[in-house]
């Protein structure tokens, strides 16, 4: 079977290899998807005759929790490629591992309050704040959800690679961590927007 | 691009160093908003910082600092659109989207059975 090309080696045109442009070309895309909804939300807030203080209706402490829970996430992955960077594994192991507990820590934190604003009869349904609410935290917990599906693979599975394909293995984890603080960066603005204003 | 050991644990620094303002900075935008600022200036305040720590996110951890022309290329294309994207509210203003939504009466009389 042929190799998929420059894995590795960089392109001559980009200076790049394919695995860090492809990440970002995908990033660009989820740019578009995440702004799209940013400005659905400015177009129903300024059109809205009122609209609720997020705290009045969402928890912040829990938010703010969340908020430090996927920043330390970001540290741990970025440590994690470093560790490879520097050849020590165990450490990879640790930090991967550390990233995907604090990502389900992250969603079960979420659940918690999904399930409060359910008891409460809280729906998507009941106005427009909550129906944008639910659109963004629910599209930003399945990028969660995602990352959590790549990054146990790497942290399982995929590490197999380490022993055969050092630098490979490490490209993966590299633009595996560039689309864990994509997730990050979009939170960084999610909890402002829903939360405090 | 070729990191040497060195080099690694001075990025592993900066990582720690930034770790510590974002979380300095998540306090700073969960304290500001105990205030109850005028709503023009708490979200001023609020993406201001925001914006800020998106960008130490972006320039150390995806380490955009210090990246390849292509890479730049790519994001300003995006960045273009994205302030597109962003601006279309404002063109709304030109037919009735942007308009406040009112309520109708009650039918009630519509329906006198």
């Amino acid at each position: 079977m042929e190799e998929i090309p420059y894995t590795v080696e960089t392109r001559a045109d980009t200076g790049l290899n394919n695995v860090k442009l492809g990440i970002w070309l995908f990033l660009a895309s989820e740019v578009m998807l995440f702004g799209a909804l940013f400005s659905s939300y400015i177009i129903l807030r300024t059109g809205a005759e009122t609209w609720p203080l997020g705290a009045t209706i969402l928890n912040v402490p829990l938010a703010t929790l969340n908020t430090v829970v996927l920043i330390g996430s970001s540290v741990t992955m970025v440590m994690s490629w470093a560790s490879l960077k520097m050849d020590n594994f165990p450490k990879y192991r640790l930090y991967m591992g550390a990233t995907v507990a604090l990502a389900f820590v992250f969603l079960i934190v979420k659940y918690f309050e999904y399930t409060a604003k359910f008891e409460h009869g809280l729906w998507p349904r009941t106005n427009t704040f909550l129906a944008i609410y639910f659109t963004l935290t629910g599209l930003h917990g399945l990028h969660v959800i995602g990352g959590i599906i790549v990054n146990s693979y790497l942290l399982l599975p995929g590490a197999k690679m380490w022993k055969t394909q050092r630098e490979r293995f490490t490209n993966r984890v590299e633009a595996a961590g560039l689309y864990w603080h994509f997730v990050d960066l979009v939170w960084i603005f999610l909890f402002p927007v829903l939360y405090l204003l | 691009m070729a990191h040497g050991h060195e080099d690694i644990r001075k990025h592993v620094r900066v990582y720690i160093g930034v770790f510590v303002v974002l979380m300095v900075l998540t306090v700073i935008t969960v304290g500001v908003a105990q205030f109850h600022l005028p709503t023009p200036i708490a979200i001023t305040v609020a993406l201001f910082v925001a914006i800020i720590k998106g960008s130490l996110v972006a320039l150390f951890f995806m380490h955009l600092s210090n990246e390849r022309k292509a890479i730049y290329a790519t994001l300003m294309l995006t960045v273009a659109f994205f302030v597109f994207l962003m601006a279309i509210p404002k063109f709304t203003e030109a037919d009735n989207f942007g308009e406040k939504i009112h309520h109708a009466p009650p039918a009630a009389a519509e329906h006198p059975h």
